[in-house]
């Protein structure tokens, strides 16, 4: 049976080992959008051993663009991005430490497997949820790359933020077990 | 010769690219609301709910329903009796999108280069269809279109012989392929027949029908309910997590062509279906 389970972060492994693919998150802490320029950029500068923009030890990253915040307000719609595009680099980032991705979409298979090895996590928010997603974000500051516009990484405060697990470390997928015939 | 002027077609297309990425469509709330009556699953109606809820969200704090604002995709009826004063046509959309883009919060998603990808910053330019009519009328529609979608979007030079069944399975493959990607429910806008470029324009046009809306043709919207019901047994699901509502609605056209060709084509938009018309 599902579940819905509120975390906050930073995400820890005990965390992890509690999440089945199905199960509701509200999630409370900080979290990072990055999306695939940012990712390209990250996975250089850890290649050339320079520090990161975040800590990646028990991080959430959100795969996500938003829009400018409209005046009065921490930060505008931001929903999430296709996910398959940061596939590539995911598992680099598994293997030092992040350990929550938020997206949509399905992953490939190296995704999914450095999930099983170094106990992380795939949540699903909802695409399209833009307006509603942002309501659950506190406070937003730009850390890094902001010449990108949308595609910088921004520090995001959130609270009781919806997710929902897709593919948890004992190998289930959300899209299988409940996608039927695909 | 009716005059329009240049500053009149940058206003009304700032105000309509905002409404349009900030205020559902009358048609979009509804199909919202029968999908959650209709669908058989609790997880799908729960789904349901939230994008009806981030609709409402996004109306009570003016901000775009999603955050992809998408391409100004700008449709022009021009009648061949308008003068355009003041300024060159094409300036006047971009800057309609540009102030529209800038005004109303909305993401600038344009790159100005397809490998160096560096950001326009204004969200143009627009990618403009014009279509020139008889008389003094002049209606602009802007349809502003995320890249999850357009993504999943296909495009295939069928042969003649495979017909209906063959352009059938063409469709359903390319949705199921799609999955959550596309953010389900999708609207799906179809084309069979014309040429290579007819026909993946003809599909996008069959994005800007109401949902609900069928071909007037009989046959057409016959092949439409066909189609509709055949995407939503495939049980994907709001958001692709399983149940009944894959598709809000299915829009079909048929174009005369080539008789060596069959043409087909798969525009697909997502649950935030977006486009707002009018006239000058
Ligand atoms: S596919 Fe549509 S709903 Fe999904 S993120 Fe893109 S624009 Fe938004």
């Amino acid at each position: 049976m599902s579940k819905e389970i509120r975390l906050k972060t930073p995400i820890k492994t005990e965390d992890i080992i509690d999440l089945q693919a199905g199960d509701r998150i509200l999630l409370s802490g900080i979290i990072y959008t990055a999306r695939d320029t940012a990712h390209k950029r990250i996975v250089a500068s850890m290649e050339k051993g320079e520090t990161l923009p975040f800590e990646l030890q028990g991080a959430v990253v959100y795969y996500a663009g938003p829009a400018p915040a409209p005046p009065g307000k921490p930060i505008g719609s931001i929903g999430p991005t296709t996910s398959y595009r940061m596939d590539a680099y995911a598992p680099k980032l598994i293997e030092n430490g992040l350990k929550m991705m938020i997206g949509k979409g399905s992953r490939n298979q190296a995704v999914k497997d450095a999930i099983i090895e170094h106990q992380a996590v795939y949540c699903a928010a909802w695409g399209g949820a833009g307006a509603l997603l942002a309501s659950r974000v506190v406070s937003a500051d730009c850390i890094a790359y902001e010449e990108l516009g949308p595609e910088a990484v921004y520090q995001l405060e959130v609270k009781d933020f919806p997710v929902m697990v897709v593919n948890d470390i004992y190998g289930h997928d959300a899209y299988e077990q409940q996608g039927g015939d695909r | 010769m009716r005059s329009i002027q240049y500053t009149q077609i940058v206003e009304a297309l700032a105000k309509a690219c905002i409404k349009a990425n900030i205020i559902a469509s009358c048609d979009l709330l509804e199909a919202y609301q029968d999908s959650i009556d209709n669908d058989s699953q609790n997880g799908a109606k729960a789904i349901l709910k939230d994008l009806l809820l981030n609709a409402e969200v996004a109306k009570e704090n003016n901000m775009p329903i999603c955050q992809d604002t998408g391409t100004a995709v700008v449709f022009l009826e021009l009648g061949q009796e308008i003068q355009v004063e003041g300024g060159y046509l094409v300036d006047a959309i971009n800057e309609g999108v540009r102030q529209g883009y800038r005004d109303g919060y909305l993401r600038k998603s344009i790159v100005s280069h397809p490998l160096e990808r560096k950001n326009t910053g204004d969200n143009t330019p627009a990618v403009i269809h014009t279509e020139i009519v008889p008389g003094d009328s002049f209606r602009i529609t802007v349809a502003p279109k995320g890249g999850g979608s357009e993504n999943m979007s296909r495009l295939s030079m069928l042969t003649p012989a495979v017909g209906w069944e063959g352009f059938k399975s063409f469709l359903i493959n390319a949705i199921r392929e799609a999955g959550p990607n596309p953010c389900p429910p999708v609207v799906v806008g179809a084309c069979l027949g014309g040429n290579f470029e007819s026909c993946a324009l003809e599909a996008k046009k069959c994005l800007l029908r109401p949902i609900g809306e069928r071909n007037s043709d009989p046959e057409i919207a016959a092949y439409e309910e066909e189609l509709l019901e055949e995407i939503n047994k495939l049980n994907i699901g709001p958001q692709g997590f399983g149940g009944d509502t894959t598709a809000f609605d299915v829009h079909l056209s048929f174009l005369p062509c080539h008789i060596a060709c069959l043409p087909a084509a798969i525009n697909l938009n997502c649950h935030v279906a977006r486009h707002q018309s009018f006239c000058l």
